[in-house]
């Protein structure tokens, strides 16, 4: 899949302006940024969607503006909602959609048994998917993507409004078919999404790619490993900021003390047993890597918004 | 080509096992027009008059039959901006699915829907008295020309539907209603004052209502305007006039939803 330039303008304003995007096939990108970074935008433009205003692109090796039937014959899209009927049975979910694929009707039928029994729905495959869970729902809508089994999958915030345990199921799903060789493009505004999924992470701020790299690449960008120490009381602070060195961070409100480190496991027994020289007993000693919160707040110089939305 | 008319079947498919599974809908939509021509038939047909005489029966059921007809429109444009509204429009854009088949299985499902009101509404109203009388032929002719109306109808409602948020398609009832009743649906437009009565007359509804009033031979045929003399012309011209503004509107405006 590839990105060059683009660029799309709603009314005045230029949703993407001058996006590039590159995936390997068989990866996972993840496409993270606040509401209104022009993520879906992109993604329903490499779905055929959505008309470009300039620059081109290619999916599965199909230009999207010239070839979009060809594209779409390997694409499949999970939008933000979901497009399960109601109504209609899983199973019939799935047998319509085989066929609107194309697909004979035995053909249907035999590929909807098989991904029922691939997305662990087989028992719930007669009933209706009104009576389905969050979970169960996004799982049938993922299956119904994979009736052609696409070569690229796009996922618009798959996980959008479900709980932590749906979140699960369906990360295990997306990691299933990308262990099978499908390419996904993912956009998400959870961090810890992308985090988990991502081989390549594309953070887009105001229509334009901000930053690129690896979950750890990006998040080593902002000095690598931390270390820690949350303390009872804040007459300790003082102690504890001495005993971690010049460049260490006091924050009076949490109790706690940070400061950048080299080496980990090194850096945790020499302030533990420092620390225990001092008599300063503390309450919590953590090592920790930047979270992609952090990366986001620095490279877009403002918070992921979108998680308070949610 | 093909697919075009199996997708067409496979969409339409959809909707009706929605009503077979939710029978509710389908009451609802049956009940409606069943109490109004109990309504006005039973109760306010004795104090209606029929202008050039005639039961009031026999002059409701066709206004009926057009009233059940203007609100299907209703009804498709609810459908279409659903699934416009919950993403199932861009799966079908994005799917290699013969784009015709979405709208078309559209109509096929409303036109089914339609012709099972037409049948219930024409039962009731023989159980009350209402009939036929220039034989089978010109009745389903009559019929047909509802069913033409509601096809042209169809488009109109796939257009608005493109356009339209859910929220505000639930509200085209108020604009709806009041359509289907400045015609001559319930009363006859002579009896309206001087510029409703143009109204009335030049209502397309009209124009099929007066059309099948004429072919199932119930009274409150006819009139002074053009309109009403006219009324089996306009009842086939009206319907083609809609296909040919809303068909590549709305085929304008789906292509356009990658604006």
């Amino acid at each position: 899949m590839l990105a060059e330039g683009l660029r799309k303008r709603f009314d005045r304003n230029w949703a993407l302006d001058g996006f590039d995007l590159a995936v390997p096939t068989g990866t996972v990108c993840g496409l993270l940024g606040p509401n209104g970074a022009g993520k879906t935008t992109a993604v329903r433009i490499l779905a055929t969607l959505l008309r470009l205003d300039g620059g081109r692109a290619e999916v599965a090796g199909h230009d999207v503006v010239r070839e979009a039937p060809a594209v779409r014959r390997q694409v499949a899209l999970n939008g933000q909602q979901s497009t399960v009927d109601d109504v209609l049975t899983g199973k019939e979910n799935l047998v319509m959609w085989g066929r609107l694929y194309h697909l004979s009707k035995r053909r249907a039928e035999v590929r909807a048994d098989e991904l029922l029994e691939q997305f662990g729905l087989t028992d719930a495959a007669d009933k209706r998917a009104k009576q389905y869970s969050g979970g169960m729902r996004r799982r049938l809508d993922l299956a119904s993507s994979f009736v052609m089994r696409p070569s690229v999958l796009f996922l618009d915030e798959p996980t959008t409004g479900l709980d932590p345990r749906n979140r699960g199921e369906v990360w295990r799903e997306v990691k299933r078919v990308v262990g099978e060789g499908t390419t996904v493009l993912l956009t998400t505004q959870y961090l810890d999404e992308a985090d988990q999924l991502a081989d390549q992470i594309v953070v887009m701020d105001t229509g334009r790619v901000a930053a690129q790299g690896t979950p750890d690449q990006l998040k080593s960008k902002l000095g690598g490993d931390r270390i820690e120490v949350v303390v009872r009381n804040a007459d300790e602070l003082p102690l504890v900021a001495d005993v971690l060195g010049p460049d260490a961070e006091v924050d009076p409100d949490t109790f706690r003390v940070s400061a950048a480190v080299a080496d980990r496991v090194a850096a945790l027994t020499r302030v533990t047993s420092a620390l225990a020289a001092r008599g300063v007993e503390a309450e919590d000693i953590a090592l920790r890597r930047p979270t992609l919160d952090d990366v986001f707040l620095a490279i877009t110089g403002h918070k992921a918004v979108s998680e308070v939305q949610a | 080509m093909r697919y075009a008319v199996v997708d067409s079947w496979i969409v339409a498919k959809r909707d009706l096992i929605h009503w077979v599974r939710e029978p509710v809908r389908v009451f609802a939509n049956l009940a409606y027009p069943v109490i109004s021509v109990l309504i006005f038939g039973l109760v306010f047909g004795s104090a209606m008059n029929v202008f050039g005489g005639g039961d009031y029966i026999e002059f409701l059921l066709p206004g009926m039959f057009g009233q059940t007809i203007a609100f299907g429109v209703g009804s498709t444009l609810m459908m279409v901006s659903m699934d416009a509204d919950r993403g199932v429009t861009d799966r079908f854009r994005a799917s290699p699915m013969s784009q015709t088949g979405v709208v078309a299985g559209r109509s096929i499902a409303d036109l089914v829907n339609s012709s099972l009101e037409l049948l219930v509404l024409a039962l009731c109203g023989l159980a009350i008295g209402w009939s036929f009388h220039d034989g089978p032929l010109n009745a389903l002719l009559a019929f047909a020309l509802f069913l033409w109306l509601r096809f042209a109808l169809v488009w109109v409602g796939i257009y608005i539907g493109l356009l339209v948020k859910p929220e505000a398609a639930q509200a085209s009832w108020m604009f709806l209603f009041p359509l289907t009743m400045f015609a001559n649906t319930f009363v006859s437009p002579e009896l309206m004052p001087g510029w409703l009565r143009v109204v009335a007359e030049w209502n397309p509804l009209s124009s099929t209502v007066a059309a099948a009033r004429e072919l199932f031979g119930n009274p409150g045929v006819g009139g002074d305007s053009w309109a009403a003399q006219n009324s089996l012309l306009l009842a086939v011209l009206w319907p083609a006039v809609f296909v040919a503004i809303f068909w590549p509107l709305s085929v304008l405006k789906y292509r356009n939803l990658s604006r």
